[in-house]
C-alpha cells in the first residue's frame, strides 16, 4: 500500500499542484469557469500529444527531437487531405503517416547506430522540409465536424471535449501497450539495456516500436493542430522543448526506464495553466514566453541534475 | 579501436577523407561550380555569356559575401562539436545581436550599441556554458532552451524600443556591402577571424583541450582537466562569435527583423558536418567548414535555379547531416 | 559418445582484432554433473562464458546442448535451447517489479516463489521493485528465476560473490540437489572452498585453451593453481630482488581503513618514496575502487588517505594530480585520445589548467615529449593517430604522459594487460627506475609473475581487505596465487 503510494507520489503531488494552480486561477479571476477550462484544454491538446509521444521514447531510453516537425507534417497532411476527401479516411491516413515517420526514425537509429539525438535532429529538418513540400504556405482546410469535435464542453457543461479526447486517446493507445509484453520490453530496455538483452528482449525492435508509438501520438498532435486552426501550418510549433520539460516534470527520468504517461500529461496542464495565470495577471505575452522558457529550462536542468545524482549513487 | 577493415576501399576513402579533408571538399566545390556554369552558362564565366572577364569577380564576391556570416556561425558549431556538443542558440544570438545593435545605435550611439550586442551574445553563451558544464544538460537541449528564452527576450525588447527606429551603423554597412579590390570588405574582417579560430584550434592549450574533451572526456579528466571550466569558456566564446556574425549579417542585409539570422542555423550545422567535423567530438577542421559554407552557398544557388522549393532544401540539409554522420559511423566503426 | 552430455562445447576459437581470446576451449557437462570452470585473470573465462550463453558468436567450434547444435547468437535462443545463465551482475530490470521481470522472460510464478523460499529468502513479494531490493536478494531471485525455467544446464558465473555465508550454503545445497535430479551445472568461481563442496570436476582454462580436467579430491587446490599458472616458474630472473633495499623514511602515500562502495571494505598500507608496491588480487576484490579513490574519480565511504603526512580528499582527478598522484588506468581506451597524435596525447596534462590555455610553448613541449618518447622507446612510425599504434605503444603513451610532466606517485593499474612481451619487459625496469629516482609506484597487476620482477613487496587484497603482505623475495607465483585465492594469509576467509 505504502509502496503504491510512494510509486505514485510524484504524480499525486503534480495533481495536487494542478488543483492548487486551478484554485489560484479562480482566485485571480473569479469568473474563471467552464469556458476558461475549455480553452485551457484546447490549447493543451497538441502539447499533450507531443508530450505523450516524447514520454514513450524517453522511457525507452531515447529522445525524439523531431516531434514538432512530425506534428507539422501530420497537420498539413490532414488539412490537404480534408480539402479533397472525407474526414474519417483522412484521419486514418494522417495517423498512418505519423506512425510511419516514427518507425522510420526508430529504424534509422537502430540501423545506422548513430545516436538518437543526432538522427532525430537531422530528421527534425527533414520532416520540416517535408511539411513545407506538402504545403508551402498555411492553407488547406479541415472538416467542420473535426473542428467541432474539440470545441465546447462535454456532458456537464464544464468537462471540455478536448480534455476527454486527450484522456481517451492516450488511454486507448498506452494502456493496452503498457499491459502487454511490448510495454514491459520498453521499460526494460530503457531501464537497463544489457539486462533486457539478457532477459531475451529484442532491444532493437522495441526501440523502433517506441519511436513508432511516438510518431502515432504526433499524428494525433498534428490532427489537433489542424482542428485548432482550421488549416494546415507547415512551420513546426514550440512543442519540442515544451514536451521535454513536461516529460521531465512529469516524473519520467531522462535516460529511461521510469515514469508513465499520466504524470507528463498532468505536467502539460500545469505548464499551460501557468501561462493562463500569467495572462490573467496581465503580464505581457512575450514576458510570459520568457518566463515559460525559463521554467522549462530550469525543469530540464533540475531533472538532469537529479538523474546524474541517482546515477552516481 | 582501429578502423575496421571489412570494407577496404570504403575504409581507405574514409582515411583519405580524414587525413586530407580539404582535397575532396575543394574538388567537390569546383565540380559544383562547374555544374552551375553548365546549368546557366555565363553565371561564373561571363565571357561565355558574351561579357568580359574569365571569371566573374562579381559572382565570386557575392558568393563569398553571403558565405561569410554562415562560415562564422559554422565556427560556433565546429568549436562546440569538437567537444561533442552543438550550439543551436547561435542563429538566435546572431539575430538578437543584430537587432540590439541596430536599435541602440540610434539611441546611444554606435560604440555602446556594438558592445551591448556582443555582451548579449556573451551572456547567452555563459548561460549555455553553465547548463552544459556545471548542470550537465545535453548541449542540444540546453542551447535550444536558451534560444527560446532569447527569442522571448527579443520580443519583449522589441516592444520597448518600438518607437526608437533602427539605424544600421555605417561601418557595418561598409563591411557588409562595400568592396575593396573587387572583394567584399567583410572578407578582410573574416580572414583574421578565420586565422584566429584556426590558430585557437591548433596552437593553443585551449584548442588542445577541446579536441581532448571531445575524443575522450575521461582521459582528459585523468590528465587534470576540469571540464566545466572548458565548457563555460567554450560556450561563452561561441556566443560571442555568434553575436559578431549577427553584426556582420546586419551590414549585409541592411534591415532588422526578429528572425534575421535564424535561417542560417541549420546550414551552419551542415557546413561544419560537411567540412569534416564530427558531431561526436574530437575531430574537426575550420578550414573544412569554410569550404563547407561555400559549398552550401553554391548548392543554394543551384537549388534556386532549379526552382527547388524551400522545403526540399531544408529536407536536403537534414539528409546531408544524417548521411555524412552515418557514413562516418560506418567507416570508422565507432561513434 | 557413450552417454549423452547435456552440454558439449568443443574447439571454441574467438579472436578480437589481433587478440586471440580463445584458441581451443572445451567443456563437457554430463547429466547431473557439476563442473567448475576455472582460470586465472585473462585466461579467457568470461569470453568462454559469453560464447556458451550465446552473447557472443565463436569464430570456430560449436556448442551442443543435449546433442543438438544450440542456435546460439542471442541469450533468448540459448535459453530456449535449455541453457540458463546466472550472471555476475544481476540481469533483472531495476525499474520493474519482480512480477514484471518474470513476465518478461515468461518465467512461471509458482515454481519461482517455491525456489525463492527454498533458497532461504522469505520476504519477497511480486510487487517489490527490483531497485529497492538488496544485492544479495537479487542474486537469489536471479537464481530462482533460472531454476524455475527448468534448465538442462545451469551456468552460475561468480554468483556467490555478493552473498552472505548462510545464503551461500543454501545456494550450494539447492544446486547440488538439482544436479542430483539430473541438471547439469557449470560453476564459474574463484573460491576453492565452494568448488570442493559443490563440484564433481574442475575444468581449467589458461591462455584461451582448456589445459586440464581435474577430479575434485583433497589437495586439488594445489594442482589447479599449478594448471592455471602453466609450467613451474623459472626462478632465474629474480636475482635482482635481493638487492632492493627496503624503502625508508616517511611514507609518500598512507592509506588507512579505506572503504568505498560494496567491494572495498578495509584497506590500509603505506607507500614510500623509492618503492614499487605491488597489489595482487583476483578480479573484483575491490582493487578497482581503491585506484578510483586514489586517482580522484570516486569518493571513499570511509577511512583516510594521507599524502606526505597530510590528509587529502579528492573531488576531481585534478586534485589528485595536484597532490602528485598520477594514474594510468588498465583499460587504455580510458586514457587515450584515440584520434589524436602521440604528441597531443603525451602533452595533454600541460594544457589542463586554464592558466595554460594560451599559446602552446611548442619548444618546451617538443623537448618534454621527446624525452618521454625516448625514455619509453615509443615506436612513433604511426604517430598521427594514437589508435594506429600497437597496444604496447598505446600503453607507453599513457605512461609517457606522466614522465613528461614528472612523477611523484604513479598509480599503475594493470599496465601490462594484453600487451606484447617486449613492451612488458620495458615497463618493469621503468617502474624500478622511477622508484630509484625517488618516485613511489603503486602497481596492480593481474599477471602474478610481474610482482617478483617489478615490485619490492606486494599486498594481497581479497574480499575488499588486505589479507597478506608478501616480500618480493617470497613472491613466487604459487604463493601469490594461493594468497589471492584466500588460501593463506592471516585473514583467509571462508
Amino acid at each position: 500500500m505504502t509502496e503504491a503510494l510512494r510509486k505514485h507520489a510524484w504524480t499525486m503531488g503534480l495533481l495536487a499542484l494542478l488543483v492548487v494552480l486551478l484554485a489560484a486561477t479562480k482566485l485571480i479571476q473569479p469568473s474563471f469557469g467552464g469556458p476558461g477550462l475549455e480553452s485551457l484544454a484546447r490549447a493543451a491538446l497538441p502539447f499533450a500529444f507531443a508530450t505523450a509521444g516524447m514520454a514513450v521514447v524517453v522511457i525507452v531510453g531515447g529522445i525524439d527531437l523531431s516531434v514538432a516537425s512530425m506534428m507539422a507534417v501530420c497537420a498539413v497532411t490532414a488539412a490537404t487531405l480534408m480539402e479533397r476527401m472525407a474526414g474519417v479516411p483522412a484521419i486514418f491516413i494522417v495517423l498512418a503517416v505519423g506512425l510511419g515517420m516514427g518507425l522510420l526514425n526508430g529504424a534509422l537509429i537502430v540501423v545506422t547506430r548513430v545516436p538518437d539525438i543526432v538522427v532525430t535532429l537531422a530528421m527534425l529538418f527533414v520532416w520540416e522540409g517535408v511539411a513545407l513540400l506538402i504545403l508551402e504556405t498555411p492553407g488547406g482546410a479541415t472538416a467542420d465536424w473535426v473542428e467541432d469535435s474539440i470545441r465546447g464542453p462535454f456532458l456537464f457543461g464544464w468537462l471540455p471535449k478536448a480534455f476527454l479526447i486527450i484522456a481517451l486517446v492516450t488511454a486507448a493507445i498506452w494502456i493496452p501497450i503498457r499491459r502487454s509484453k511490448l510495454g514491459l520490453s520498453i521499460y526494460a530496455t530503457g531501464s537497463d539495456e544489457m539486462a533486457a538483452f539478457r532477459s531475451g528482449v529484442a532491444v532493437g525492435r522495441t526501440k523502433i516500436a517506441a519511436y513508432g508509438i511516438c510518431g502515432l501520438f504526433c499524428g494525433f498532435g498534428g490532427l489537433s493542430l489542424a482542428a485548432l486552426t482550421g488549416i494546415g501550418e507547415p512551420v513546426p510549433g514550440p512543442y519540442l522543448l515544451a514536451s521535454v520539460a513536461a516529460v521531465v516534470l512529469g516524473g519520467v527520468v531522462l535516460g529511461g526506464g521510469r515514469g508513465g504517461l499520466l504524470g507528463p500529461i498532468i505536467a502539460v496542464f500545469i505548464l499551460r495553466i501557468i501561462r493562463t495565470i500569467l495572462t490573467l495577471m496581465a503580464v505581457d505575452p512575450n514576458v510570459t514566453t520568457i518566463i515559460e522558457g525559463t521554467i522549462m529550462v530550469a525543469v530540464v536542468m533540475l531533472g538532469t541534475a537529479a538523474t546524474l545524482r541517482s546515477a552516481r549513487r | 579501436m582501429s578502423a575496421t577493415d571489412t570494407n577496404p576501399p570504403l575504409a581507405r576513402l574514409g582515411r583519405l577523407m580524414r587525413d586530407n579533408p580539404m582535397i575532396p571538399l575543394v574538388v567537390f566545390l569546383i565540380l559544383l561550380i562547374a555544374t552551375l556554369e553548365v546549368m546557366r552558362p555565363g553565371i561564373v564565366m561571363p565571357f561565355r555569356g558574351g561579357r568580359d572577364g574569365l571569371i566573374s569577380t562579381f559572382w565570386v564576391g557575392n558568393l563569398i559575401k553571403f558565405a561569410i556570416p554562415l562560415a562564422m556561425l559554422a565556427a560556433c558549431q565546429v568549436l562546440t562539436m569538437l567537444t561533442a556538443g552543438i550550439d543551436l542558440s547561435a542563429g538566435i544570438v546572431a539575430t538578437v545581436a543584430a537587432f540590439v545593435c541596430a536599435t541602440l545605435s540610434s539611441i546611444w550611439g554606435v560604440a555602446p550599441a556594438v558592445l551591448i550586442a556582443l555582451a548579449s551574445g556573451l551572456t547567452v553563451g555563459i548561460v549555455n556554458g553553465i547548463g552544459v558544464g556545471l548542470v550537465r544538460v545535453h548541449p542540444l537541449i540546453m542551447t535550444l532552451g536558451t534560444g527560446l528564452i532569447a527569442t522571448g527576450c527579443l520580443q519583449v525588447y522589441q516592444r520597448l524600443v518600438i518607437n526608437a527606429g533602427a539605424e544600421i551603423p555605417g561601418f557595418l554597412v561598409w563591411l557588409g556591402t562595400g568592396r575593396t579590390l573587387g572583394m567584399p570588405n567583410g572578407l578582410y574582417l573574416f580572414i583574421p577571424f578565420a586565422a584566429f579560430v584556426i590558430c585557437l584550434m591548433r596552437f593553443t592549450g585551449f584548442g588542445r583541450i577541446l579536441f581532448a574533451l571531445g575524443s575522450n572526456e575521461r582521459a582528459s579528466m585523468l590528465s587534470g582537466v576540469r571540464s566545466w571550466q572548458v565548457y563555460l569558456a567554450l560556450y561563452a566564446l561561441s556566443g560571442l562569435i555568434a553575436a559578431l556574425a549577427g553584426l556582420l549579417y546586419l551590414g549585409i542585409i541592411r534591415q532588422t527583423s526578429l528572425s534575421l539570422a535564424n535561417p542560417l542555423l541549420l546550414p551552419s550545422v551542415a557546413a561544419a558536418v560537411i567540412g569534416g567535423t564530427s558531431i561526436f567530438g574530437g575531430r574537426g577542421s575550420y578550414a573544412g567548414a569554410i569550404v563547407g559554407a561555400l559549398i552550401l552557398r553554391v548548392l543554394d544557388t543551384m537549388l534556386t535555379l532549379l526552382q527547388m522549393p524551400e522545403g526540399a532544401r531544408t529536407a536536403l540539409f537534414g539528409i546531408i547531416i544524417l548521411a555524412v554522420t552515418a557514413l562516418y559511423v560506418r567507416i570508422t566503426g565507432s561513434r | 559418445m557413450d552417454d549423452l552430455a547435456v552440454l558439449d562445447a568443443s574447439g571454441i576459437v574467438k579472436t578480437f582484432g589481433a587478440v586471440r581470446a580463445l584458441t581451443d576451449a572445451n567443456l563437457r557437462v554430463g547429466e547431473g554433473e557439476v563442473v567448475a570452470l576455472m582460470g586465472a585473470n585473462g585466461a579467457g573465462k568470461s569470453t568462454f562464458v559469453k560464447i556458451i550463453t550465446g552473447a557472443l558468436r565463436p569464430d570456430a567450434g560449436n556448442v551442443l546442448i543435449r546433442g543438438r547444435e544450440a542456435r546460439v547468437g542471442n541469450p533468448a535462443e540459448a535459453r530456449r535451447s535449455g541453457l540458463v545463465p546466472v550472471y555476475q551482475e544481476p540481469s533483472l530490470i531495476p525499474d520493474l517489479d519482480v512480477g514484471d521481470n518474470l513476465r518478461l522472460g515468461d518465467t512461471p510464478v509458482g515454481p519461482f516463489m517455491d525456489w525463492v523460499r527454498e533458497l532461504g529468502v522469505e520476504d519477497v513479494r511480486l510487487a517489490d521493485m527490483i531497485s529497492d531490493l538488496p544485492l544479495a536478494t537479487l542474486r537469489i531471485l536471479d537464481l530462482a528465476r533460472a531454476l524455475a525455467s527448468e534448465p538442462d544446464v545451469l551456468l552460475l558465473d561468480e554468483m556467490t560473490a555478493a552473498l552472505p555465508t548462510d545464503l551461500v550454503e543454501r545456494v550450494l545445497t539447492v544446486v547440488r540437489a538439482r544436479a542430483n535430479d539430473g541438471m547439469g551445472v557449470i560453476y564459474v568461481s574463484h573460491r576453492f572452498t565452494e568448488i570442493s563442496e559443490l563440484c564433481d570436476r574442475a575444468s581449467v582454462l589458461r591462455d584461451g585453451r582448456t589445459v586440464g580436467d581435474l577430479e575434485i579430491e583433497p589437495g586439488v587446490e594445489e594442482r589447479a593453481v599449478e594448471l592455471m599458472l602453466g609450467q613451474k616458474l623459472d626462478l632465474s630472473h629474480r636475482e635482482g630482488a635481493a638487492s632492493r633495499g627496503a624503502a625508508s623514511g616517511a611514507s609518500r602515500l598512507s592509506v588507512r581503513n579505506l572503504s568505498a562502495g560494496p567491494k572495498l571494505t578495509d584497506v590500509s598500507f603505506d607507500l614510500h618514496p623509492g618503492e614499487v608496491l605491488g597489489v595482487v588480487a583476483l578480479e573484483g576484490q575491490g582493487q578497482d575502487e581503491l585506484f578510483e579513490v586514489l586517482s580522484g574519480f570516486e569518493k571513499p565511504t570511509g577511512g583516510q588517505v594521507e599524502v606526505n603526512g597530510r590528509p587529502v580528499s579528492f573531488s576531481h582527478p585534478a586534485d589528485a594530480i595536484a597532490a602528485g598522484l598520477t594514474f594510468v588506468p588498465g583499460n587504455r581506451a580510458e586514457a587515450l585520445l584515440a584520434q589524436r597524435s602521440v604528441r597531443e596525447n603525451i602533452a595533454l596534462p600541460f594544457a589542463a589548467r586554464p592558466r595554460s590555455w594560451g599559446p602552446l610553448k611548442l619548444g618546451r613541449e617538443r623537448e618534454r615529449v621527446r624525452y618521454a618518447i625516448d625514455k619509453l622507446q615509443i615506436d612513433t612510425r604511426a604517430q598521427g593517430e594514437a589508435q594506429m599504434l600497437s597496444g604496447g605503444n598505446q600503453q607507453k603513451v599513457t605512461i609517457g604522459r606522466w614522465l613528461a610532466t614528472g612523477v611523484e606517485t604513479l598509480l599503475l593499474f594493470d599496465p601490462t594487460r594484453g600487451i606484447d612481451v617486449r613492451t612488458k619487459r620495458q615497463i618493469y625496469p621503468l617502474a624500478r627506475e622511477l622508484a630509484e629516482s625517488g618516485a613511489a609506484v603503486l602497481f596492480y597487476t593481474s599477471e602474478l609473475d610481474e610482482v617478483a620482477l617489478a615490485c619490492d613487496r606486494a599486498i594481497v587484497i581479497f574480499n575488499g581487505r588486505v589479507v597478506d603482505t608478501i616480500e618480493a623475495s617470497d613472491a613466487d607465483e604459487q604463493t601469490l596465487m594461493r594468497a589471492a585465492y584466500g588460501l593463506t594469509g592471516t585473514e583467509a576467509v571462508s
